[in-house]
């Protein structure tokens, strides 16, 4: 078993209130599906704004477009980067048009 | 609440779950004093307990474990709040309600505790007020909840109930429990107020619970479904301007039809099965009186041989009691006397009033003044709360 980082970009569900209501029983019916099969090992959600900092000073930041900005992170152990990919598939986010970067975590 | 909280945090963190209730009742007080009561405080109090929860949880994410099964989900904000909310849903929490008095009546901890720990956690029930209800000192049964509540801690998730082969085992004592938990509330020890509706309502709804899940639906919590709706059905006659009012001399017009009616539905429903339990016989008994239409049509002839019955199923000196004064209705006072003074245990009602007065108003109808009166008299030395007394006191006086 390897752990993956997933990066989620994008899908910001705007509307009325049951339908964010309802976007956000699906996070919660991935989630739990994900943690009953022990794949879940963490993560969290986001705040949109920040800091970005450098040698030389701190912007208010990320300035990236608001679908490049991104909106959590959760970590997930998978046999291998398909099955990861696999995993993903599942992701809400990817109906909303958002996306899942999958990163294998670099064993040093 | 306890109940809900419980599932979250786990059976080894009761006494947490305990703490952010108690937190919330404080939070209520403090607000409401100021704000006033709000439209729905049931309500307003769920959703108090339910953020305090969510705080304790974000604050002590990896100090504890907390309910295995829901592992991840507590301890990643993307699942906290709307995990931790849909088990505060009505449908979860009536679940979780019945799970946890499974859980309270572990077979690894005595009965008497059993008892104790439903009254206490799903009932908040002070250890005084169980020590009242169970006839032993309060310094006992604070011991005995803490060595219980360790014993629970040992599992850490709530019992589950699906498939389980412990039900029936279980059930029993749960029973037992609630019929204790109405009783207090029938004809409570409470020293300010000597009926507290309140509690039974809490054990009717706790009963009513159990009677509409299919795994405890079985005839004897239909039956003590049933008695406990009958007696209920007779509160409002049982106190009558601010006095107890015994129950022939009550107005039965006050008792709630409708009540009465969803008794004797809960008795039809108890007449499955093949064991006849001591609270088919009580609800009978309890039948009997809502049904005569005047104290003098009551059949005190079917009620004795009903206490007869039960003296064999629950050989209790108050069920006996109560048998002697059936049979003193059939037969005659002193019929009824020689039956009191054959109580076999009859030393364990020696701080029990109503012992005393039932003998007073034997030896009153007897024509025994002198008798009836140091009956009553004892009765009113040992009255609990002002309503009893002031009654003790007018019986006192008919002397």
């Amino acid at each position: 078993m390897s752990q993956f980082l997933y990066l989620f970009r994008g899908g910001n569900v705007e509307g009325p209130p049951e339908q964010m209501q309802q976007h956000m029983q699906k996070w919660v019916g991935w989630m739990k599906q994900l943690s009953e099969t022990g794949n879940l090992k963490g993560g969290e959600p986001l705040e949109k704004g920040g800091k970005v900092v450098t040698q030389k000073n701190v912007t208010d930041g990320p300035f990236a477009e608001a679908k490049d900005v991104v909106g959590g992170y959760i970590l997930v152990e998978a046999k291998d980067l398909p099955h990861a990919v696999e995993i993903s598939r599942g992701c809400p986010i990817l109906a909303v048009g958002g996306s899942v970067e999958v990163r294998p975590v670099s064993k040093m | 609440m306890v109940a809900a909280l419980t599932r979250i945090f786990g059976v080894h963190n009761l006494a947490l779950a305990e703490d952010v209730v108690q937190d919330a009742l404080c939070r209520a007080l403090e607000v409401w004093r100021f704000h006033g009561v709000p439209e729905n405080p049931g309500a307003w109090l769920m959703a108090t307990a339910k953020n305090r929860a969510i705080d304790v949880l974000r604050h002590q994410r990896t100090a504890r474990d907390y309910a295995p099964e829901l592992g991840r989900l507590l301890e990643t904000e993307w699942t906290l709040a709307p995990v931790v909310t849909e088990l505060f849903s009505q449908h979860e929490i009536e679940d979780d309600v019945l799970r946890m008095m499974f859980t309270c009546c572990n077979p690894r901890v005595s009965e008497e505790a059993q008892v104790a720990l439903v009254l206490n956690v799903m009932s908040g029930f002070t250890a005084s007020e169980i020590a009242q209800v169970c006839l032993c000192s309060e310094a006992a049964i604070e011991k005995r909840l803490a060595r219980a509540k360790a014993t629970l801690a040992e599992s850490k998730t709530l019992f589950e109930i699906a498939g389980s082969s412990e039900i029936a085992a279980r059930l029993d004592v749960i029973h037992r429990a609630l019929y204790l938990l109405f009783s207090e509330g029938y004809h409570g020890a409470h020293p300010e107020t000597a009926l507290r509706s309140e509690l039974c309502v809490e054990a009717i709804r706790l009963t009513e619970i159990l009677a509409h899940h299919e795994a405890t639906a079985v005839p004897q919590t239909f039956a003590l479904a049933a008695l406990m709706t009958l007696h209920a059905a007779r509160l409002p006659g049982r106190v009558q301007g601010g006095e107890l009012s015994p129950l022939l001399e009550q107005d039965r017009s006050s008792w709630d039809r409708a009540l009465i009616d969803r008794g004797v539905r809960w008795l039809e429903l108890s007449a499955t099965g093949d064991r006849l339990s001591e609270y088919h016989v009580e609800a009978a008994i309890a039948v009997e009186h809502t049904t005569a239409a005047r104290a003098e049509d009551t059949r005190w002839d079917r009620i004795a041989s009903l206490y007869d019955t039960l003296h064999v199923l629950r050989p209790t000196p108050v069920v006996a009691l109560n048998r002697a004064i059936a049979i003193a209705q059939r037969d005659g006072p002193e019929r009824g006397l020689v039956a009191i003074d054959a109580i076999p245990d009859k030393a364990r009602l020696e701080a029990y009033p109503f012992f005393f007065a039932a003998v007073g108003e034997l030896e009153l109808r007897r024509g025994h003044m002198d008798a009836a009166r140091s009956g009553f008299e004892r009765a009113h030395e040992l009255a609990r709360n002002p309503e009893e007394r002031r009654f003790f006191q007018s019986r006192i006086a008919a002397t």
